[in-house]
């Protein structure tokens, strides 16, 4: 897969015009919160570019995350990015099989030592020596381990790789953990979201070839540009919320006038991601403006945080069991406590000497 | 931990263990004050003790003839506070959803706006209140460790729940799992603290009302 055709060359190629090109760049820039005139530094830069090398990993994941980039809407300048750039290894993607592909990982590690960008979509299994998931008959966390050495930085794609994800929900029968939790020595982006947004992930990759470095990160490691702001704070049902009208179920006319999904289990309050800003499928829409509410994929424990369809203040465990036994312990601890009360004020007026006349003599 | 974690936390764990406590406790200090009993009392009753009671616990709620002109403050700040955290407890929809998971029914809430309004005034309410507590010299003289502290686990909660949705700094999940936690915090400490009043009012007032009643008179 790799040339030494810049990307612009590539992309020219491709049939996209210069037109068409700076404006996915100025696009770009404004998605990423960087100035004007970064627009026109990012498509030099990028023009510029020879492609990057990019390794992708695909460990215990559902390919989700592949398809979410390939497939979200085609042709799209964020796709041919990724075809543009020099995607040395992609399970789903490449043609070379079995010693060939990973000879070719092998390669562009040597070629690009230091160099190269890792993307990784799955979690990485811990448990049994981690032999739940194998690639060419070694472990994931081996693998991973040996790719990252050499890496420029590496990008987190997919709630899995970033936080564990799905094969880390309860009871966690691989001991799956992110990438984050195994390598500690390198830049890493989280692009969580199951799937991820594509322009999320291209926006990461090119503000890296433009700028050389990562954008500014939130507290779980996710590009503040895109993760900033809430779901509620940018959904346009926001103000249904505010007025109290709310959907009680997903056929009833407050769902079809559109009102707020919070009490059909929206996450959205405690959700960071650019759906609502960015939306899917080419800008048409996004899941609450779908009628769905917002499952919080993107967040840590999205699975075990209760069910989907219920409402955010619902608690995640059941307290029926520990609030009855807590009644009859409280009766049964009230119970002995009253008795011990009532004996020492019986013991008490036993033991009471009268005072008589002759002790007031 | 990250704040979403620990939101989880309280939203399970936490929120579970402080249930238990509460319900313990509650269940605990009704069942010992009901076995420590009361004398019988053998004289004839002039009227229902009953009747006496319910009404008492109902006439204690409206204002003490003259209280407005020996302390103005505590007159409205008192009631601002109460008839406000009622308010804000029972009508903001995201604690009627709560309500409705754990009781299984709910009803219709106010709007969001309405809501921090008046949880605005009830925080503004309790300061004033507190103020006057220190300010106040026999009040000042009254107060013990307790009631600062009851004070303040009463009010963690309002303001954290105010910033959760209002904070320009702090996220709402990590503003929301502490207001979780203030109120876990207020569920523990509410059955053994000056706080069960909000329980045991209505049985004490029953009492001297049941008292008075039975000899005739109206309290």
């Amino acid at each position: 897969m790799a040339d030494d055709r810049t990307l612009g060359e590539a992309l020219a190629q491709r049939g996209i015009s210069r037109r068409s090109f700076l404006k996915f760049c100025a696009t770009m820039t404004s998605l990423l919160a960087l100035p004007p005139g970064m627009a026109e530094v990012m498509a030099e830069t990028l023009a510029r570019t020879r492609r990057q090398s990019v390794i992708w990993l695909s460990f215990q994941e559902c390919t989700g995350c592949t398809e979410s980039l390939t497939r979200s809407h085609s042709p799209t300048l964020e796709g041919l990015m990724f075809e543009a750039i020099s995607l040395d290894y992609h399970h789903t993607l490449q043609a070379a099989a079995g010693t060939a592909a990973e000879a070719a990982r092998e390669q562009a590690m040597k070629d690009n030592y230091g160099k190269y960008i890792v993307i990784v979509d799955g979690s990485i299994p811990l448990n049994a020596g981690g032999a739940y998931s194998t690639i060419a008959g070694r472990t994931n966390l081996d693998m991973l381990k040996e790719t990252a050495a050499g890496a420029a930085a590496i990008v987190s794609v997919g709630t899995c790789a970033a936080f564990g994800g799905l094969p880390h929900a309860n009871p966690n029968p691989t001991g799956a953990v992110a990438v984050s939790d195994i390598i500690k020595d390198k830049p890493i982006v989280n692009v969580s979201g199951c799937p991820p947004i594509p322009v999320v992930i291209t926006g990461v990759v090119a503000y890296f070839l433009t700028l050389g470095t990562l954008p500014e990160l939130d507290s779980l490691g996710r590009p503040k540009v895109f993760f900033g702001d809430s779901i509620h704070d940018r959904c346009y049902r926001r103000p249904f919320y505010d007025q109290g009208k709310f959907a009680k179920t997903f056929d009833d006319e407050g769902a079809r006038n559109g009102w707020c999904l919070y009490e059909l289990g929206c996450k959205g309050p405690v959700t960071h991601n650019a759906c609502a800003t960015t939306k899917w499928n080419g800008g048409v829409s996004f899941p609450i403006e779908s009628g769905h509410p917002c499952l919080g994929c993107s967040e840590p424990n999205f699975w075990d945080a209760g069910s989907f369809y219920q409402s955010l203040p619902t608690p995640t465990t059941s307290v029926k069991g520990a609030a009855v036994a807590a009644v009859v312990a409280g009766a049964a601890v009230g119970a002995a406590v009253g008795a011990a009360s009532r004996r020492r004020k019986s013991k008490a007026a036993k033991a009471r000497t009268p005072v008589t006349v002759d002790d007031l003599k | 931990m990250n704040e979403i974690e620990l939101l989880h936390w309280a939203r399970g764990t936490g929120l579970k263990w402080a249930l238990v406590v509460f319900l313990l406790g509650v269940v605990l200090r009704f069942v010992e004050m009901w076995l420590l009993g009361r004398k019988p009392d053998l004289a004839v009753a002039r009227a229902s003790g009953a009747v006496g009671g319910w009404r008492t616990v109902f006439t204690r709620s409206l204002p003490t003839p003259g209280l407005i002109k020996t302390s103005a403050l505590v007159f409205i700040g008192g009631y601002v506070f109460h008839i406000g955290l009622l308010i804000v407890l029972v009508l903001f929809v995201p604690h009627i959803e709560l309500f409705r998971s754990l009781l299984g029914f709910g009803w219709p809430g106010l709007p969001s706006a309405v809501i921090a309004l008046v949880a605005i005034v009830s925080m503004a309410a309790l300061v004033a209140l507190l103020v006057h507590r220190v300010m106040h010299p026999v009040r000042r003289f009254l107060s013990g460790f307790q009631d600062y502290f009851v004070w303040l686990v009463t009010f963690l909660p309002f303001l954290t729940g105010y910033l959760a949705s209002h904070s320009p700094v702090v996220s709402y999940t990590s503003t929301l799992a502490a207001h979780i936690l203030s109120v876990e915090l207020l569920l523990v400490v509410f059955p053994f603290t000056k706080l069960i009043h909000a329980l045991t009012f209505a049985v004490s007032r029953w009492y001297n009302g049941a008292i008075a009643g039975r000899k005739g008179v109206a309290v």
